[in-house]
């Protein structure tokens, strides 16, 4: 599919904020509901990746031998006002590059209750014959899709907690659960498996029952201004409370005296009595939110209850992840079952059936791939969409991209609680504070690196420009809401720069000072290599740590270390130096020696981080001398790029050329003893929840795990424990953090487990 | 036993100070003197219960006070009391036996924000002369304690309002052989009507106390029960809403209203999404499926009446509490679920959705029961407890 092409053709990213990619989209779905409507596509887009030569040297600054085009999918939800449906199929029929004609005959999947009405209006702008698709089918394949392939897409909310919003990890194991979908009104689903599913309850008190009633009693327009009207009510002037009735608590009923014993109930006393009304209508929004959260959370818990289920995930236009409503349902369960049935919320909730529409033989999502949130395009938790089509039309955006293989839990793991970051910046705002700081001082090192990148290109500057602004905003957005895209932690921060690099054609900005400190570690490995092998036993084991330890300063993704590297010649001996003296934050090196004089590993598999020095002059002799006990290793790297990582094409070109100046490695890589294998991550951290599934098939006879680097070891899995012996190895190399653990800048993590 | 009269309490007030409560003192004083009152003091409704003993002896009633002839002929002579104080004669009970005397118990309610007029009244009758305790329960017991000592000088000697519903309930069908009955034909305007049920052996089933809000009790046997449930839509929340979408000022005006008026103008049905039923689901079309659902369109809100909108709301608030209900009674594996409070008063449209929707949900399994003194029975219960304390 990779084909050669001409990189000085591909064009500025749009300019349009929504409906990206429409000229190239392939296939739609549509689920028109009474108050929203969502439409699904799925397009194929061209970007740039860098080129790898395994024969070939690359020393070429042009941009094209050393970027190739390559095609990736994704998909594309858009949500919308269904007041608005016109303009946006309108929008849709004008910037389809195909003319009606190319789209006639081909099919439009929908669903929902509004697909009936709007059918007509469908065929008519865009040529599409629409097929309608059950809505709870669509709806539980939407849910089973997002759980199973989203991070964070499930919360729990604690309005009053620290921190208010704790997102879940996507888990294959999701079933059984109970769906409640509150449209207009209310179904309960109960899902056991893929396939099996049934609707088990229900109630009409729902999200038509708020609309209906609170266009009656307010005069709010729309279901967003009556939300706002009952954020700012008082239901306390309208609803008879446990104390209005006793004049306290109903202590003997364990009943508070907030507690609401007639949704509505002083109305009628006021009214009766002719007395002036006490109440405003906002007032009247807020208890008539409270009384449909309350009862659909009852009613909720009863079926949870009954049914023996103790998750309930919630869908539908009515929450919107709103937190008041959010915070009555979730109490109400919570009170009605006695702690017994969790709440979850969906991050995406309202996109579940258009998702599911799609999905409906959809050969181009199958089992076969795996799917991740492109946080550059898509939008977060937001009261209000922040995206305009027209400038008149306010839309919220979700982007899928495929990843070309299925992801797999990590087979070495021990107990089912793995949670990878280590620190959780939504909760934790000292840490949030310092490292939203720190991520918006080192922007401008990313600016440089990604024009330098590409010298040669006349757009580069501009579209450094606009990925800067683009981050920075983000960046403050996450500073007034930080759960706006799931967990905030520092990967999904590093995570978010590499996506808007890629966003703005900047798929590998490190390429070239990757290359050039590649080809100047190779010519010292055999130096290196001779030096190691003149030592005793017990202090080569100690060099090749340190070693180890002295490569992972060669990194570009931290501020401290560019410093040194742009000012001073800083080789591994200058690197060495830096290394404190023992004993480390985190010194487990005696005993990692002790149990080197032991029974050899069967089989190892280092997680890698940097390129150059790192991976050549530290994790290579390191790996030989694995190789000589005669364990096998495996070194697994990113599939793509992020600052100076060591990518998994790169590491296969790199071990070809290691092989040609050292035999053992050679030798090693000829008896598939030694091989490169790629983790599907595409960030400096590693979640090791969502490996290639061929990686985490390969990984379950691996007695020894290694895994190298800060993002790696410190912002993720410093608290991971393993079936199987592990090694974690980084320098921190930035000063709060080291502070953090006790240490000072440039502190040493050598953490070595034994679970037996 | 011989009848016991007011006297014997008066005079050993005077002797002890307080009420008497052994029956070493004298066989006489096991129950205190009259009036008799058992009342219930809820979020919206008093419910008042009045003894009237019907077996006074010449000797009696030559010794009577003045003013307990009064009261007694005033409650007993009137329908109505006040603006706003009614007697439901239709509910009167006679020929009952409570603390070994014969007589009828009358049943008196108002709303309770008259609780001030209700004390002028009570002082003008003089009754805070000759009574010094009444029993309560309802909120109403504890919030108005103070009120009732300030104004009438009244103590207010406060019982369990579970305990209360369930004793009063049990004492009430047991004295009442038509007390409890169903819904036969729910649907059928024709054909419908109410059957009487034999409540002989009653346990477990559940009550389901609709007043202002609702609550939901289990009950294993006459001292065994456990809330499991309530909620905050309930009588309050339809009368509430009525007045709001519909300028009425009564419960009963609301319920004239929904009498003659049409939901499926108000509601979505489940026809109204899916052009039919929902087969799959075996959703019938007829089903509502959001409640209010059609009422964020303008032009549906011009064209709907007071009366649809009241109807409306009857229909949703009794379709919840059914729902609750049937989930509770599911949960609790009970099959017998008896709907109390006064929000049935008068409103046989509740009844009928009730009894249709415990039956279809169900598929026959579960049965709605209804009784005749429905909003009245933690008065009565209040009425026992207060002969109670002094045996």
């Amino acid at each position: 599919m990779d084909k050669k092409g001409a990189p000085k053709s591909i064009k500025l990213p749009e300019a349009i904020k929504v409906f990206r990619n429409l000229t190239n989209a392939k296939r739609f779905a549509i689920d028109i509901g009474g108050s929203l409507t969502k439409i699904a596509y799925y397009s194929t887009l061209s970007y740039r990746r860098a080129n790898y030569y395994l024969d070939k040297e690359v020393s070429s600054s042009s941009d094209d031998h050393v970027y190739e085009v390559s095609e990736t999918a994704r998909l594309h939800f858009v949500k919308f006002e269904t007041k608005y449906i016109e303009q946006c199929l309108d929008f849709i029929k004008s910037n389809l590059v195909g003319s009606r004609e190319s789209m006639a005959g081909k099919i439009i999947k929908a669903t929902g209750g509004g697909a009936f009405k709007h059918a007509n209006l469908i065929q008519e702008k865009l040529g599409l014959k629409v097929e309608k698709e059950d809505e709870m089918s669509c709806l539980i394949k939407g849910c089973n899709f997002l759980l199973k392939n989203i991070s964070d897409e499930a919360f729990t909310y604690h309005r009053h907690a620290n921190p208010e919003y704790e997102f879940q990890l996507a888990d294959p194991n999701i079933f059984p659960y109970m769906l409640v979908n509150i449209g207009s009104g209310v179904s309960i689903l109960k899902v056991e498996s893929e396939d099996k599913y049934e609707r088990i309850g229900g109630t009409a008190t729902g999200g038509g029952t708020f609309w209906g009633l609170g266009s009656l009693l307010t005069n709010a327009k729309g279901f967003d201004e009556l939300l706002d009207l009952a954020e700012v009510g008082d239901h306390r002037n309208t609803d008879l409370l446990v104390g209005d009735i006793y004049g306290g608590d109903y202590r003997s009923l364990g009943l508070d005296s907030d507690l609401i014993a007639s949704s509505f109930g002083k109305i009628c006393d006021a009214s009766r009595s002719g007395k002036k009304m006490s109440y405003k209508e906002a007032d009247l929004a807020r208890s008539l939110l409270f009384t449909i959260s309350n009862d659909i959370g009852q009613i909720a818990s009863l079926y949870a209850m009954s049914h023996n289920l103790n998750k309930v995930y919630f869908g539908g236009y009515f929450l919107r992840n709103h937190p008041l409503s959010m915070h009555t349902v979730s109490y109400s369960i919570n009170y009605w079952s006695k702690g017994t049935v969790q709440s979850l919320f969906l991050r995406h909730e309202g996109y579940l059936g258009a998702i599911g529409a799609f999905l409906k033989g959809a050969e181009m999502c199958g089992e076969n791939y795996s799917w991740q949130e492109n946080y550059a395009g898509s939008s977060g938790l937001e009261p209000v969409p922040s995206s305009w089509l027209n400038s008149t039309v306010p839309v919220a955006q979700l982007e899928l991209d495929r990843w070309g293989s299925p992801l797999a839990y990590c087979p070495l793991l021990a107990g089912t609680d793995y949670i990878p970051d280590t620190v959780d910046l939504n909760a934790d705002h000292q840490a949030r504070d310092y490292w939203l700081d720190c991520f918006e001082e080192s922007i401008d090192k990313f600016v440089c690196a990604a024009i330098a990148s590409q010298a040669d290109n006349e757009t580069a500057a501009e579209r450094a420009s606009q990925f800067k602004e683009k981050y920075i905003r983000r960046l403050h957005q996450f500073r007034k809401q930080p759960f706006s895209y799931g967990n905030l932690t520092v990967r999904s921060l590093l995570d978010t720069i590499q996506h808007y690099m890629r966003e703005f054609d900047f798929p590998d900005p490190y390429i070239s000072i990757k290359q050039s400190e590649n080809e100047a570690a190779l010519s010292q490995l055999a130096e290196r290599i001779s030096h190691i092998d003149s030592l005793s036993w017990e202090a080569k084991q100690t060099e090749l740590a340190i070693g180890m330890l002295a490569g992972n300063l060669f990194d570009w993704g931290a501020k401290a270390v560019v410093q040194i590297m742009e000012l001073e010649q800083f080789g591994l001996t200058e690197a060495r130096r830096r290394i404190p003296k023992r004993p480390w934050v985190e010194d487990g090196l005696d005993a990692w020696i002790e149990r080197l004089k032991g029974p050899p590993h069967k089989q190892a598999a280092i997680f890698v981080d940097n390129s150059g020095v790192d991976i050549i002059l530290g994790i290579l002799p390191f790996t030989r001398e694995l190789l000589s006990r005669g364990t096998k290793v495996m070194l697994c790297a990113n599939s793509a790029p992020a600052l100076n990582d060591v990518t998994h094409k790169e590491l296969e070109v790199i071990l070809h050329q290691a092989g040609m100046i050292c035999p053992k490695i050679k030798e090693a890589l000829e008896a598939g003893n030694l091989v490169a294998m790629e983790t599907a991550q595409a960030g400096p951290c590693l979640d090791l929840s969502r490996l290639d599934s061929g990686l985490a098939k390969a990984l379950q006879n691996v007695d020894l795990i290694v895994i190298e680097g800060m993002g790696r070891t410190v912002h993720t899995n410093y608290n991971a424990k393993f079936k199987c012996e592990s090694l974690k190895a980084a320098v921190i190399k930035n000063q709060w953090l080291a502070k953090r653990l006790g240490g000072d800048m440039f502190a040493v993590v050598w953490k070595y487990e034994n679970p037996s | 036993m011989a009848p016991r009269s007011c006297k014997v309490c008066v005079r050993l007030r005077m002797a002890s100070g307080s009420i008497p409560n052994g029956r070493s003192m004298s066989e006489s004083s096991d129950y205190p003197c009259m009036p008799w009152f058992g009342m219930d003091i809820g979020g919206t409704l008093t419910k008042l219960v009045y003894f009237e003993p019907k077996d006074i002896t010449p000797d009696e009633e030559n010794e009577e006070v003045e003013v307990l002839k009064n009261i007694r002929r005033y409650l007993t002579k009137n329908s109505a009391y006040g603006k706003t104080g009614h007697r439901d004669i239709h509910l009167q009970m006679d020929d009952i036996e409570i603390g070994g005397r014969k007589g009828s118990v009358h049943f008196i309610r108002f709303p309770t924000c008259e609780m001030p007029n209700f004390l002028a009244l009570a002082k003008r009758q003089g009754m805070a002369s000759l009574i010094t305790t009444v029993c309560a329960t309802g909120g109403g017991a504890y919030k108005f304690e103070e009120t009732f000592a300030r104004e009438v000088n009244m103590k207010l000697a406060k019982f369990d309002e579970l305990d209360s519903l369930i004793r009063g309930m049990l004492f009430v069908e047991m004295n009442n052989p038509r007390e409890c009955y169903y819904w036969k034909d729910p649907t059928d305007n024709e054909k419908c009507r109410k059957e009487s049920y034999d409540f002989s052996a009653p346990y477990p089933f559940l009550i389901v106390n609709i007043g202002s809000g609702v609550s939901v009790l289990a009950v294993y046997g006459p001292k065994s029960y456990k809330r499991i449930s309530g909620t905050s839509l309930g009588g309050g929340t339809f009368l509430g809403l009525c007045c709001l979408l519909t300028g009425c000022k009564t419960f009963e005006e609301a319920i004239e209203l929904a009498t003659s008026g049409d939901n499926t103008k108000v509601d979505k049905l489940v026809k109204d999404i899916y052009g039919g039923d929902y087969a799959r689901f075996g959703l019938p079309g007829e089903l509502v499926a959001s409640s209010f659902g059609q009422m964020n369109s303008l032009d549906k809100r011009q064209n709907v009446s007071r009366e649809d909108l009241a109807r409306a709301t009857l229909v949703t608030i009794t379709n919840n509490i059914g729902s609750i209900a049937r989930m509770c009674a599911l949960n609790e594996k009970v099959n017998r679920v008896v709907f109390v409070g006064n929000f049935l008063r008068v409103n046989p449209i509740s009844m009928k959705l009730l009894a249709y929707a415990m039956d279809y949900w169900s598929k026959g399994t579960l049965k709605a029961l209804f009784l005749e003194h429905e909003g009245y029975f933690g008065a009565v219960g209040c009425l026992l407890a207060f002969n109670d304390d002094f045996s």
